[in-house]
């Protein structure tokens, strides 16, 4: 069973990610890639890190898909002309995948029998060991709130200034557009703006 | 049985389907963008797949911090585009040439 699912998360999160840098029409190439991330969610479900799974989700799908989708609908650009050297790079992009695919093939590939070192297992114990008796999102909770607890905070600090960066480089103050001023509106004085006259009858002002 | 190797070839596939669109998709700055998260995607789950395999939780806390910055980076991207759209009406990368780099 798990075999399967995973064997059905690996090729669909494959497929989606040809289809997402082949795509004619950039809408669907992010919806491809949004069918990616949900398929290796399932890929890190099947490794039993839930809390990443569904940070995936969330985060992936949730927010920067859905902002690609955005900018994509939102900017009016020619996208058939920005496809048309599609052709003509073609054969250097393949050269390029097929040698990194064959190399890092040799490097992780199921029959190359590479293994851990001897030393590897003890060196590396213990660092910060999955605890048995509680789920994976409790155990990643007690980690990151306490030993990771500045890392945390930096990735905060990382998101406030993405936050910033996006706001300051998008924000524009239009001059064509009719403004509410407050405070001209309160320092307005009763006696300036409104004027009595005496109108004689018969007679204009 | 599914054991690491399995992650890793999905992982590295991943990975290269990236390139492959970097390449591929010289002028579109948005797929580019999109291959990119693509190879940070496959980042995570080369370490998540190690966490999991080894029982040491830090890959995962490092995924998240990965999953941060590829969201971060998105987001500046993302706004960098507009602006530029904004200014110049275009996103060919060939046409970006105004700081002579």
């Amino acid at each position: 069973m798990i075999t399967f699912a995973f064997y059905l998360f690996a090729c669909v999160a494959v497929a989606g990610g040809l289809l997402t840098v082949l795509a004619r029409n950039p809408v669907h190439s992010v919806l491809w890639l949004i069918l990616t991330f949900f398929s290796s969610a399932g890929l890190f479900v099947l490794m039993g890190a839930e809390f990443v799974a569904m940070l995936m989700l969330i985060v992936y799908v949730g927010a920067v898909a859905v902002l690609f989708l955005f900018v994509v609908m939102m900017l009016d650009v020619d996208f058939a002309e920005l496809k048309s050297g599609m052709v003509h790079y073609l054969p250097l992009a393949g050269l390029m995948g097929i040698i990194l695919l064959l190399e890092l093939g040799m490097v992780v590939g199921i029959s190359s029998g590479w293994a851990f070192a001897d030393a590897a297992p003890t060196l590396r114990a213990a660092v910060a060991p999955a605890p048995e008796d509680v789920s994976n999102t409790a155990a990643l909770g007690q980690l990151i709130y306490t030993r990771y607890v500045y890392l945390f905070q930096a990735a905060g600090l990382i998101l406030l200034t993405a936050m910033i960066g996006a706001i300051v480089l998008t924000l524009r103050h239009r001059v064509d557009v009719k403004r509410q001023n407050v405070l001209e509106q309160m320092y307005r004085d009763p006696k300036a703006a409104v004027e009595l006259m005496d109108v004689k009858p018969g007679q204009g002002i | 049985m599914i054991g690491l190797e399995h992650y890793l070839t999905v992982a590295s596939i991943l990975f290269v389907i990236g390139i492959f669109g970097i390449f591929l998709n010289r002028k579109n700055i948005i797929v580019i963008l999109m291959s990119l998260e693509l190879m940070l995607l496959s980042v995570n789950i080369n370490l998540v797949a190690f966490s999991s395999h080894l029982g040491d939780l830090v890959g995962q806390v490092f995924t998240l911090f990965v999953l941060t910055v590829a969201a971060a980076e998105a987001a500046i991207g993302l706004a960098i585009l507009v602006c530029f759209f904004r200014n110049r009406g275009t996103i060919a990368v060939e046409d970006v040439n105004m700081m002579k780099g």
